[in-house]
């Protein structure tokens, strides 16, 4: 199976927790989707596990958003390839918490 | 030297207060986890330094944090919950059926005997354990399942357990609580529960005096006296000389008995504390005036302490698991407020001070004397 690493930017809090810099470099097996990569995080960074997508559903969680070359994916089948910009580390694939206050 | 360290947890961090015996001098450090909801922290009483966070948010979830060294470092530890099999349904406000979600851990409560070994109580409520420190959670799920969980429906504030007591005296022996439920009682480890509800009046269920349905706000007892219970129910102040088998109303001459926190004198078992609370809708204190009680008869009669205390103009709310008391000679009182304020009392109630007065809302505030 072949690997790629791509660039993923976590929320703030996030990289406190992990406690990682703005931008990781994450290897990813096989084809880039938004379950590969989330897959390759938790393995790396196992305190993330939860806090992104739920242990049981594994459904994103509900004020997070996923955004990769000006477009929202967070919509998008988890299985989808994510875009060729992102598969080759050009862009990175950004988690991003939604908007809050007022 | 004995020393106090206070951990409070409140809606952007965690705080950590210490001082030396005299409580005078006060040492703040925080905000840790910053921005995050800190509902609970607790340290361990066979291991001091080992201290856990119920670290929660909005956006990301739960997190349990541990610490090995009284809070310098924390580790994150495993924040799986996962309910024991098909979680049901309980009741949503509306009355109908709605399945059980995990949202939060309200409260954690370290084991007595086991070093390694932690109970959180959670949200939606079950009770869960964790025998390697937090690294992994089951579910005692015969809380859930004893029979009356399908009748069990929310509080405003969401449907928590909250109160976890551990009787010293036998270990197999818990107490719980649950907004809206009520008490409950396990003789076998958390194995088998039973309610433990008869003598509460609750207006605001059909039937005043159901098995189940009542708001407990919190239950306190002293370690020496395990089979007397205190309570403070959304109304009304109670008190159980039988581990919770009937209870009797000790409100007496309180202003208001309306309250969430509720302690008991390190030193002396018929001393019990309450902050009066004006009313369900009204969450503040009488006239703007923030006064602890104070009972030295096990309730009924009642004196309000007001020393140090701000007399007009106050609005807070003190919540449910944001009281607590040191072991020192003489016993010092803690409390924290949705204002930011933690107030400390070292001479039993009698006066108070405040050890910072701007922190975020207040959620729990839990105190342990190291010696």
């Amino acid at each position: 199976m072949t690997s790629t690493v791509i660039q993923v930017v976590l929320p703030q809090h996030l990289r406190t927790l992990a406690r990682v810099g703005a931008e990781i470099s994450l290897e990813v097996e096989g084809e880039v989707t938004q379950r590969s990569v989330l897959n390759a995080l938790e393995v790396r960074y196992p305190m993330l596990c939860g806090t992104i997508r739920d242990h049981v559903t594994q459904e994103r969680r509900p004020f997070l958003r996923f955004f990769a070359c000006q477009e929202d994916l967070s919509h998008d089948s988890p299985d989808a390839p994510l875009p060729r910009d992102v598969a080759t580390g050009k862009e990175p694939f950004l988690i991003v918490g939604a908007i809050a206050g007022g | 030297m004995s020393k106090v360290r206070v951990l409070v947890g409140t809606r952007k961090g965690a705080f950590i207060l210490t001082a030396d015996g005299k409580r005078e001098k006060w040492d703040v450090s925080g905000p840790h986890f910053a921005g995050w909801e800190i509902y609970h922290m607790k340290g361990s009483p066979l291991d001091p330094d080992r201290l856990y966070a119920s670290q929660s948010s909005g956006w990301f979830g739960q997190l349990i944090q541990r610490s090995s060294d009284g809070g310098k470092t924390w580790e994150p530890v495993g924040n799986k919950f996962t309910y024991d099999g098909i979680p049901g349904t309980h009741q949503w406000y509306d009355g109908t059926p709605h399945p059980w979600e995990f949202k939060r851990v309200w409260h954690l409560e370290p084991s007595l005997t086991e070093a390694d070994t932690i109970y959180a109580g959670v949200e939606d409520a079950a009770m869960f354990r964790s025998t390697d420190a937090g690294q992994t959670w089951e579910e005692l799920s015969g809380l859930r399942k004893h029979g009356s969980g399908p009748r069990w429906a929310p509080g405003a504030g969401g449907m928590g357990l909250h109160t976890i007591l551990i009787d010293p005296k036998n270990p197999q022996r818990m107490f719980i609580a649950i907004s809206a439920a009520g008490a409950f009682r396990t003789d076998d480890g958390g194995q088998t529960w039973q309610p433990i509800n008869q003598g509460l009046r609750s207006q605001h269920i059909p039937d005043p005096t159901a098995e189940v349905g009542h708001c407990v706000h919190r239950i306190a007892m002293h370690p020496s006296r395990p089979n007397v219970l205190f309570m403070q129910k959304h109304w009304d102040v109670m008190r159980s000389d039988n581990s919770g088998d009937s209870w009797q109303e000790v409100s007496g001459n309180l202003p208001t008995d309306f309250g969430f926190p509720i302690d008991v004198h390190a030193h002396e078992p018929e001393t019990i504390y309450v902050v009066p609370i004006k009313s369900d809708s009204e969450h503040f204190p009488i006239d703007g005036k923030l006064s602890v009680y104070r009972s030295r008869t096990g309730g009924n009669e009642w004196e309000p302490l007001t020393k140090g205390l701000p007399q007009s103009n106050c609005y807070v709310n003190v919540l449910r698991d944001a009281m607590s008391v040191d072991s020192l000679d003489s016993c010092g009182v803690y409390f924290g407020t949705t204002g930011g304020q933690v107030y400390a009392s070292a001479d039993a109630g009698d006066s108070w001070a405040p050890i910072v007065r701007d922190l975020p809302a207040v959620l729990s505030v839990e105190v342990q004397t190291l010696r």
